[in-house]
């Protein structure tokens, strides 16, 4: 008997290099410091554009000084930030105080940027409740340590922002991974749905802890899980800072005039291991990549570009090279100055109104602690 | 004063708070238009518009990220989990998130939100819709749980909830939605949060319940006058906390107790009730304080809830052996 050869009624693989090809990624500015797309330059003073080198110099500071305290004993819990200076600050760099953070777990250099005294992010790592009590008119959360759970509360934060009227964001933080789990689809999907001013930012370093970005999904781009969404997708190259903050610096725009919320990938890399809790990625990395992204670097392309345009020179970033560790210095010298906790300092951040059981237990420890 | 049955009475606490605070918000899923699977939000959506009462997506977690997130943008949230037996998919929202937030900011934030879920056994529902899970979030530092067992308090007590500056898990059990009515005062008042009822005063036995069990409890106890016995039955109405004041002051008078729960019986509230007890009242006891629970197996198919879910019978043999012990 002959077999019928199936007719193809929709060309299935076709439709995935539709999606493909509309994902391109954004990039301003080259490794060598040089503008690849004069169309999108955004509009930055030498000035502006002297601050974002600034704090990608005092980040990547930031960040030896806190591997190395670490490693001293004098710092707790860290994930190291060193290469993603273009994709966390240059994002950070395009809002506007009154916007709402969501940061994960290594997005601590947002949230200093946005107004987190060093000394309380130091007191944050080494695990002390004093570390994340938000100054008042600082709109951040701690970082988040579920994968994904920031994103339905950036829904949540976003639609709130829309009810009252304000003309600013919500902006949320996670990694390659982070786009696996069900709460990133369920938050973008809630944003899409109720069209809140909201910015979902995906630091594609590649690696989720050891596992391969392409172990995490058949997606080409990470970016094109916005389509499913119904909300628009971006990738941009997170090595270069003009591109992140141009794109970032959209998606604001669009979710102030309520043209709703937007992802945005960034292809970027963490030089160091996944935190300082005995992660080593030898096991999963080559020598050859790790050189291969050091050569993208941030710092290094952005440098070229502000020397060239004769707005950035050595001794410039000698002072912001100092500037840091003097405040570094201060910041672990006021952490720890910070009293020791105690159970009844726990009970008492537990409630607004301190159930009965807390009440009880909040007397018994209170008598212990005055022994 | 009208009579209400508890849904109905629930449906009017969401009418009293969605008047007095612009804040309160309601969302869930088929909540707006469809007033609920179970009708609890009949007409508000009508009444109160699309921005205050609202349909989600369907997706539970995304609820309780939505709820977290109204609530630190100053709103009062009352979502709705569909049935309590899907609360799982929101447990991370609300024991790992909601739960944490005033903590892990050290006092910042507060989180005034009221998860309302319906729950509880012999209605017949699909599988996985009615199992007792208020042990999980009893044991969930940060959550009050809050269970009514009639109209009035239902009432009261969802106020008071919405009212609260913390969270709170708000559970309806399906059964007593419809099955009597009550006088209920009309406009707002509060039932305390953290305080439990005598629905019946007593000598010779406590028996302590919450939620439809109460129902059977009484019964049993109305069986037991017949044989002579004299039985309290004290009404917890909050699970955590636990009205300790109220249970010991009980069993100081009858000396006498029983713990009644529908949930299984492995690490309940019941067994917290008798660890309290123990604590700090067994100078008082005659005997042992035994439970009445369903067994330690998954809920059952629903044909078999009338075997496996406990009633008056099981009360009242387990009441007369702590009676004649």
């Amino acid at each position: 008997m002959a077999s019928k050869t199936n007719n193809i009624v929709v060309d299935l693989a076709k439709q995935l290099d539709v999606v493909d090809k509309e994902f391109q990624t954004l990039q301003i500015l080259n490794e060598e410091g040089e503008i690849v797309n004069q169309d999108a330059v955004p509009d930055l003073t030498d000035e502006q554009l002297q601050e974002l080198m600034r704090r990608m110099v005092y980040t990547r500071i930031l960040d030896q000084r806190s591997i190395s305290l670490n490693r001293q004993g004098r710092l707790g819990f860290y994930a190291p930030t060193a290469g993603q200076e273009a994709s966390q600050i240059a994002s950070h760099f395009a809002l506007e105080k009154e916007d709402f953070i969501l940061p994960g777990y290594r997005d601590v250099p947002q949230i200093i940027w946005h107004g987190l005294p060093l000394h309380q992010a130091f007191l944050w790592s080494r695990g002390h409740f004093q570390g994340i009590q938000i100054p008042e008119d600082l709109h951040i959360l701690p970082p988040q340590i579920i994968i994904g759970a920031q994103y339905v509360q950036t829904a949540g934060v976003s639609l709130g922002i829309k009810k009252n009227g304000k003309k600013s964001v919500a902006i949320t933080y996670t990694g390659d991974g982070g786009t696996s789990q069900g709460d990133f689809y369920e938050g973008i999907n809630f944003a899409g749905a109720y069209q809140v001013p909201a910015i979902f930012i995906v630091q594609n370093n590649q690696f989720a802890i050891s596992t391969p970005r392409e172990k995490q999904t058949a997606a080409r781009t990470l970016a094109q899980k916005a389509v499913a969404a119904g909300i628009p997708g971006i990738q941009v190259d997170g090595m270069d800072p003009l591109a992140v903050y141009a794109a970032v610096k959209e998606a604001r725009e669009r979710a102030i005039n309520g043209e709703g919320p937007t992802l945005i990938e960034t292809l970027t890399y963490r030089y160091g291991p996944h935190t300082m809790s005995g992660d080593d990625p030898t096991r999963y990395r080559t020598k050859e990549l790790d050189s291969e992204w050091e050569k993208k670097d941030p710092l290094v392309r952005f440098r070229k570009y502000l020397e060239n345009k004769g707005i950035w020179n050595e001794e410039m970033e000698e002072k912001v090279i100092e500037q840091a560790k003097e405040d570094i210095k201060e910041a672990i010298k006021k952490a720890d100055a910070a009293p020791k906790q105690k159970v009844t300092d726990l009970i008492s951040i537990m409630n607004v109104e301190l159930p009965s059981n807390l009440k009880e237990q909040y007397e018994i420890y209170k008598e212990k602690e005055s022994k | 004063m009208a009579q209400m049955t508890m849904i109905q009475a629930i449906n009017d606490a969401m009418r009293q708070e969605l008047k007095r605070d612009e804040k309160v918000l309601i969302f869930g899923e088929d909540v707006g238009k469809n007033g609920g699977v179970f009708r609890a939000t009949e007409n508000l959506q009508a009444e109160f518009g699309e921005d205050r009462v609202f349909d989600t997506p369907l997706a539970e977690s995304g609820i309780g990220g939505l709820a977290i997130g109204l609530a630190l943008e100053g709103f009062r949230p009352v979502p709705e989990i569909q049935f309590f037996g899907f609360v799982y998919e929101v447990m991370d929202s609300i024991a790992g998130q909601m739960a944490r937030y005033r903590f892990r900011t050290g006092g910042s934030y507060k989180m005034p939100i009221t998860f309302r879920s319906p729950f509880g056994g012999g209605v017949h529902t699909p599988e996985m819709h009615a199992d007792s899970l208020e042990g999980l979030m009893a044991q969930t530092p940060g959550l009050r749980v809050v269970i009514p067992s009639t109209p009035y308090d239902a009432k009261g007590l969802l106020i008071s909830a919405i009212r609260s500056d913390d969270p709170v898990i708000f559970l309806e059990h399906m059964k007593l939605y419809r099955s009597f009515r009550q006088e209920v005062p009309e406009g707002d008042y509060t039932v305390e949060i953290g305080k439990a009822d005598i629905k019946r005063e007593g000598k010779d036995i406590s028996i302590i319940s919450y939620g439809a069990m109460v129902h059977e409890s009484l019964k049993a106890a109305e069986e037991l006058e017949k044989e002579g016995y004299s039985a309290e039955v004290v009404d917890l109405r909050t699970v955590s906390p636990l009205d300790v004041d109220t249970i010991v002051a009980s069993v100081e008078k009858t000396n006498r107790a029983i713990v009644v729960q529908e949930a299984q019986r492995v690490a309940g509230v019941a067994a917290n009730v008798v660890a309290e007890i123990n604590e700090r009242a067994i100078l008082s006891l005659e005997a042992p304080v035994l439970r009445v629970t369903a067994p330690d197996t998954v809920y059952p198919f629903s044909q078999a809830e009338s075997v496996w879910i406990p009633n008056y019978k099981d009360i009242i043999e387990t009441a007369k052996k702590v009676l004649t012990f």
